[in-house]
């Protein structure tokens, strides 16, 4: 068996695993363009208008302008995420996708690639169709903030890598819970998402910083939504890199582990 | 259909496999086997569950790496170029595993794409796919609402998008009721007089006689024997059966004329050239209750050689 951390070769044959995915994702579009909308509406509501009476600003910056980044930031790791561990399962125990795939030239690699790289497309079309309502209530800058489609992509194949290697080593669906709440959850919270991380103490605030992915994402989406660009952006994008390769890479060869005895 | 049956010469056929050998751990699914599949036969792997069947076509259709041996498929290594070679394949998994978000057709065509088949061969080639298992009708429904047969000969159909040269099929019938089990061995048939070489398994000897021109049995990870139907039974089980109901004086009676039987649960067997003769010899002396003759079938050769105990 190759090593875990060994390089896995990977052919263009991945894109037609994304495209099956995308021809299967179009063709519900209705119930799947809704959601994001509905979704930065309700954020909108109840946090902006809501919670945002009572918190007007937080910094200078109008409490809806700051969580609105947030929101990108969420959507980029809900939509990778969930669509890597219970979609991808799905397709994979259920469906049996994966073994027919793998009878034809397509290998496992590719298979996982091309999943993974959905899991990162399925971030930017949230984004895309969030950016629009966010820009009509006029919560963030233009056009800065269209950067922030790049940046779901990224975040969007990072969070893909890291719940296929949950997907690669859960026993059973119901296991996938553990990582939703035991991970997931949190991050939403304690990710600099609703309020500023520096009110919490050091210690929380650099665990944050080094070990939660979504700290990263929503810190570069907030330099650019408000905006607000610094050089420590270029360290989140850095540290948003190494995790995306580790992770995808690794994520690939425990599934190979998995699948091919 | 001459064939020696003993080992096939290695080098020409489009399987050659020699001491393959899969392990999982301690454990050894199939244990060095060598055999050798000619262009245009269909052949036949039976065996008990656990045989080693399955994970033999695993190996050969490169989704699978061998522990040991030698394998090669259109005389090419799995392990060099298994895109090369699954690129000229059709499988029929034992499970059912087409796209439950897809259409047939949608199945047919969603599944062209991963072999580079152009847009419009492949609609052209998914429409004669419909008819030739005779799922037209069912080109635009989703395959939930397919029969059981139905899944099956979709199945059929998707593993002839590519056009392969070798198909291989886990229990192409599993599961399906006479009237589709007759349809796909037609099929099958048809596709061996188009040139196809067929490697297939089945736990349905019925199925294997009728279809494959040669065969192995396996079990425990081993071949027993390989070798035409008709060979193995005139070999194994001799050419006729006689069964008896095994009452006391039946026994006693046969254990006096010094007739070989063997008991199987309520009836013996008695495995002979003539069955006529040891039949109007029981009638004659044993007074049997009911008596039963009939030709050998693969069904006497693989109980014999595999035992009657039950796997798992």
């Amino acid at each position: 068996m190759p090593g875990l951390l060994s390089f896995p070769t990977i052919t263009r044959r991945a894109w037609k695993v994304w495209y099956r995915n995308l021809e299967v994702f179009l063709r519900t579009w209705k119930v799947n363009f809704f959601p994001p909308f509905i979704e930065a509406l309700l954020y909108l509501f109840a946090i902006g208008l809501g919670l945002g009476t009572y918190v007007r600003e937080i910094n200078g910056t109008p409490y809806v302008n700051f969580i609105a980044p947030a929101i990108l930031g969420i959507a980029v790791m809900n939509s990778a995420f969930f669509e890597c561990t219970y979609g991808s399962y799905v397709r994979m125990y259920y469906q049996k996708s994966f073994d027919a795939m793998i009878a034809t030239p397509l290998s496992i690699e590719d298979v996982i690639a091309g999943e993974i790289l959905w899991g990162a497309t399925r971030a930017v079309l949230y984004v895309v169709l969030m950016l629009p309502v966010l820009a009509l209530f006029g919560v963030i800058s233009l056009p800065l903030s269209l950067l922030a489609i790049p940046v779901a992509f990224l975040g969007g194949l990072m969070f893909a890598g890291i719940a296929m290697c949950f997907t690669a080593v859960t026993p059973s669906i119901d296991t996938l819970n553990y990582p939703s709440f035991l991970f997931i959850t949190p991050m939403v919270l304690f990710s600099g998402t609703f309020f500023p991380l520096t009110v919490m103490p050091v210690l929380l605030q650099d665990f944050a910083y080094i070990v939660l992915p979504l700290t990263h994402v929503v810190a570069i989406m907030r330099m650019l939504t408000l905006p607000d660009l610094a050089l420590t952006g270029a360290a989140s994008l850095a540290w948003i890199s190494a995790v995306t390769f580790v992770f995808c890479f690794l994520s690939i060869n425990l599934m190979k582990r998995r699948l091919i005895v | 259909m001459e064939e020696t049956g003993r080992s096939p010469g290695h080098g020409d056929g489009i399987i050659e496999a020699d001491g393959l050998k899969k392990a999982y751990g301690s454990m050894v699914a199939v244990d060095g086997i060598r055999f050798s599949v000619k262009k245009g036969e269909i052949f036949g792997f039976l065996g008990p569950n656990g045989a080693g069947k399955t994970t033999t076509m695993k190996m050969i259709t490169c989704v699978s790496p061998r522990s040991g041996g030698t394998l090669s498929v259109f005389g090419i290594d799995p392990e060099t170029d298994p895109a090369g070679i699954k690129a000229r394949l059709g499988v029929i998994p034992q499970e059912t595993n087409l796209d439950p978000d897809y259409t047939c057709a949608g199945n047919l065509l969603s599944y062209s794409r991963y072999f580079d088949i152009p847009r419009d061969v492949a609609e052209k080639r998914v429409e004669a796919l419909l008819a030739f298992v005779q799922l037209t009708e069912k080109r635009d429904v989703t395959v939930e609402k397919l029969s059981g047969g139905m899944k099956r000969r979709l199945i059929l159909a998707r593993a002839l998008v590519n056009d392969p040269a070798l198909l291989v099929l886990d229990e192409p019938t599993i599961g399906l009721d006479p009237q589709a089990r007759h349809l796909i061995w037609e099929k099958l048939k048809s596709l061996q007089a188009q040139g196809n070489t067929i490697v297939m398994t089945t736990h349905y000897l019925d199925e294997a006689a009728r279809l494959c021109d040669r065969l192995v049995i396996m079990d425990n990870g081993k071949i027993l024997v390989e070798g035409t139907p008709a060979e193995l039974v005139q070999q194994h089980a001799g050419e006729e059966v006689v069964e008896v109901e095994p009452t006391g004086e039946v026994v006693s009676c046969l254990d006096e004329l010094e007739i070989p039987y063997e008991r199987f649960g309520d009836v013996l067997q008695i495995a002979t050239g003539s069955s006529r003769e040891v039949a109007k010899i029981l009638l004659e002396r044993c007074r049997p209750r009911k008596v039963l003759t009939r030709p050998a079938t693969l069904e006497d050769v693989f109980l014999k050689l595999t035992g009657r105990t039950l796997r798992e």
